[in-house]
């Protein structure tokens, strides 16, 4: 296709109001001087500064303690929904699909609300201890993260064949084993980008993590909020621009993974199609 | 083939959602043959076999597998192995491993299982594709994998759904030959299902006819082309003229106005039946030679053979003959006695065997349970 130049303005006006604010910020996360206006020399050591701040490190820590955790435990979880799911009736299963579906339509605030206040009604139940914290934030983020697992395992399911595993079972072996055998390693793929993603939502969440949270646990995004809140130091630039960038890896994977799995499903089919006349 | 049978299937019913899918089925196959499953779409046959391979159990009856009950028995525990519709490899193995599958899952010591693996690979011609990923394999080479896959386990009895279908013509015809032949090498018994009559007939020691799930005719392929019970297998084992007659007295029968001699005995006196004429077994003579006759409405070359519809008193016949016949001609219609086979009134009474509509697409389509997956193989005309 070839762009005229309208259309060419029109795509670099986008992609600047897109990637200026980030640029900007990377550009300045290198800079020498205290100052997010003048540049006056490359230096490295903002980010020193940050490796050198225990409590930044600390929040560090909590992020990705978070961040595999949940995504470990919705991984396991959404798999076993989605192997579930698939077994259902053509209605219930559709039905099952949209309510899964639904969260991810839903604002973040309005997420992050309601698990607080069903924290907080908890909390009265137990008689007022504090309990938002560590826990919370991790049952918030398995919560969050589950539709995306389910939705990038279903697919995987649904191509399967569904006489593999009666024909594990066929040539002996037991129902279970049959699903670990034949079942597993097929839907693998979806279930490795589903962790992925999930890793990735986990590190980069935000607004639920705010609502959900407590002043005994702070994770990285809660605390680069916290710190613009006093004075703004360039650190920050440092901080977020290392956040940037490994959310920035983890969805060029999940993009990577993806796109070669399309690739290996047309390949199959237009073989599957030739097969019958080689 | 010995005379003790491997599998007993007595009075099984299987009902889904209220529907009776098959209807009190017993069934008996001996050890070491080669029996086919044949009958249109959705006649049961798959469910058939899902009951003998454990993965249906059926709701009333009783299966035996040498002579022992197996019901509940599951799937892994049983001596039979399936080559399933769509062949159901394992995607994430490649051929090697899709073949020693069964072996590894048993825990075969990896000395015996390389020596069987290899064994089989020889066995399906699959030698050098060891390595391969299955996706890259030709229908062909899968259905082989399959096959390899499912005899490596050393099974009493391997049942077939329909491994031939997804395989163009040639091919076909020559994995009907080796399947044939690893039978034989193997004298394992083979429970084959197919909608394709012809393979039924070249391929089996017994066919199996099944409609509404509904055992109509179990015999040797030559019984079941030569003495149809009913309509319906008279109509779907090749072609067939089916008429309305009356049995006079043993030997005798009456159809189309006229009264012929015939072999079949055994009915009551003038009790109503229904006539089979084959198009092939039919003589065409100068009218006036036969005390029966027709007026030809059409007739196409069909190579071998011409084949003619024929006005008979008001009744389309098909005839097929090597002799020249032009359109209007009136000629004589000349049977021997063992050309007619008389089979007693049954359901299908009526519903096959007129060819006033015919046409070779209509004759596929018009079929009660006409399968539009199964376009690639109509009934074949027999040669
Ligand atoms: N799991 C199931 N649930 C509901 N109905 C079923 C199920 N399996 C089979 N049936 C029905 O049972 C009938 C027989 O099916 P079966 O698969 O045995 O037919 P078939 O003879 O193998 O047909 P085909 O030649 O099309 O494979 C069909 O009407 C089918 O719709
Ligand atoms: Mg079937």
């Amino acid at each position: 296709m070839k762009m005229n130049a309208a259309s060419k303005i029109y795509t670099a006006l986008i992609l600047a109001f897109l990637y200026l604010p980030i640029a900007v910020l990377i550009f300045f996360s290198f800079n020498e001087a205290n100052s997010t206006s003048v540049f006056t020399g490359f230096s490295l050591q903002w980010y020193r500064e940050l490796f050198a701040d225990r409590e930044t490190l600390k929040t560090l820590y909590n992020t990705l303690i978070i961040a595999v955790l949940s995504s470990a435990i919705a991984t396991v979880i959404g798999t076993a929904a989605a192997v579930g799911i698939q077994s259902l009736g053509k209605w219930s299963k559709k039905l099952v699909m949209g309510v899964t579906n639904l969260p991810l339509m839903n604002p973040d605030i309005v997420t992050g609300v309601a698990m607080m206040l069903l924290f907080v009604f908890i909390m009265g139940l137990f008689g007022g201890t504090e309990i938002l914290g560590f826990w919370t934030i991790l049952i918030a983020h398995v919560t969050f993260n589950l539709p995306y697992v389910i939705l990038s395992v279903n697919p995987k399911l649904r191509q399967l064949d569904p006489h593999l595993v009666e024909a594990a079972q066929d040539l002996g072996c037991p129902g279970r084993k049959a699903f670990f055998k034949v079942v597993l390693p097929n839907i693998m793929p979806g279930i490795v980008t589903g962790f992925i993603m999930a890793f990735t939502l986990s590190i980069d969440d935000f607004v639920i993590s705010y609502f959900v949270s407590g002043p005994s646990f702070q994770t990285l995004p809660l605390r680069i909020y916290a710190m613009t809140k006093r004075r703004v130091e360039p650190s920050i630039n440092a901080l977020s621009t290392l956040i940037f960038v490994v959310v920035l890896v983890l969805l060029i994977i999940i993009n990577v993974r993806q796109a070669t799995d399309e690739k290996k499903l047309k390949k199959n089919i237009i073989s599957a199609k030739n097969a019958g006349t080689k | 083939m010995s005379d003790n049978n491997i599998i007993d299937l007595k009075n099984i019913t299987v009902e889904y959602d209220g529907e009776q899918v098959l209807k009190g089925l017993d069934l008996s196959i001996r050890d070491g043959e080669f029996v086919t499953l044949l009958g249109p779409s959705g006649c049961g046959k798959t469910t058939t076999l899902r009951i003998i391979g454990g993965f249906v159990e059926p709701d009333s009856g009783d299966v035996f597998f040498d002579g022992q009950r197996i019901n509940g028995v599951q799937p892994y525990r049983r001596q039979v192995s399936t080559i399933f519709q769509r062949y159901a490899l394992f995607p994430h193995l490649n051929v090697y491993e899709n073949i020693a599958f069964g072996l590894r899952v048993k825990k075969v010591p990896e000395k015996e299982l390389k020596v069987r693996v290899r064994e089989a690979i020889e066995l399906v011609g699959l030698r050098g594709f060891e390595k391969r990923h299955i996706d890259t394999l030709s229908g062909g080479q899968q259905q082989r994998v399959a096959i390899a896959r499912s005899l490596v386990t050393r099974p009493k009895v391997l049942l077939l759904d329909e491994p031939l279908a997804a395989l163009d013509l040639k091919l076909r015809k020559d994995m009907q030959v080796e399947l044939k032949n690893i039978q034989k090498t193997l004298g394992i018994t083979f429970i084959f299902v197919t909608h394709d009559q012809e393979e039924a007939l070249s391929m089996s020691d017994t066919v199996i006819v099944m409609d509404k799930g509904v055992i109509q005719q179990i015999g040797t392929p030559q019984d079941i082309y030569n003495e149809p019970v009913n309509a319906f297998v008279a109509d779907f084992i090749g072609e067939s003229n089916i008429v309305d007659g009356v049995m006079l007295r043993d030997g005798l029968v009456r159809f189309a106005g006229q009264s012929i001699p015939c072999v079949d005995k055994g009915f009551e006196k003038n009790e109503p039946v229904d006539v089979v004429i084959r198009p092939e077994d039919i003589d065409v003579v100068e009218k006036g030679k036969s005390p029966l006759s027709g007026t030809v409405d059409s007739v196409t070359f069909k190579g071998v053979h011409y084949e003619a519809i024929v006005d008979v008193d008001g009744f389309k016949w098909m005839i097929q003959t090597t002799d020249l016949i032009r359109e209007g001609e009136e000629i004589g219609i000349l049977l021997n006695p063992d050309d007619i086979h008389v089979m007693k009134k049954s359901e299908y009474s009526g519903m096959f065997g007129d060819y006033s509509s015919f046409s070779d697409e209509m004759d596929t389509i018009s079929q009660p349970d006409y399968d539009p997956e199964g376009e690639s193989l109509p009934a074949e005309d027999e040669e």
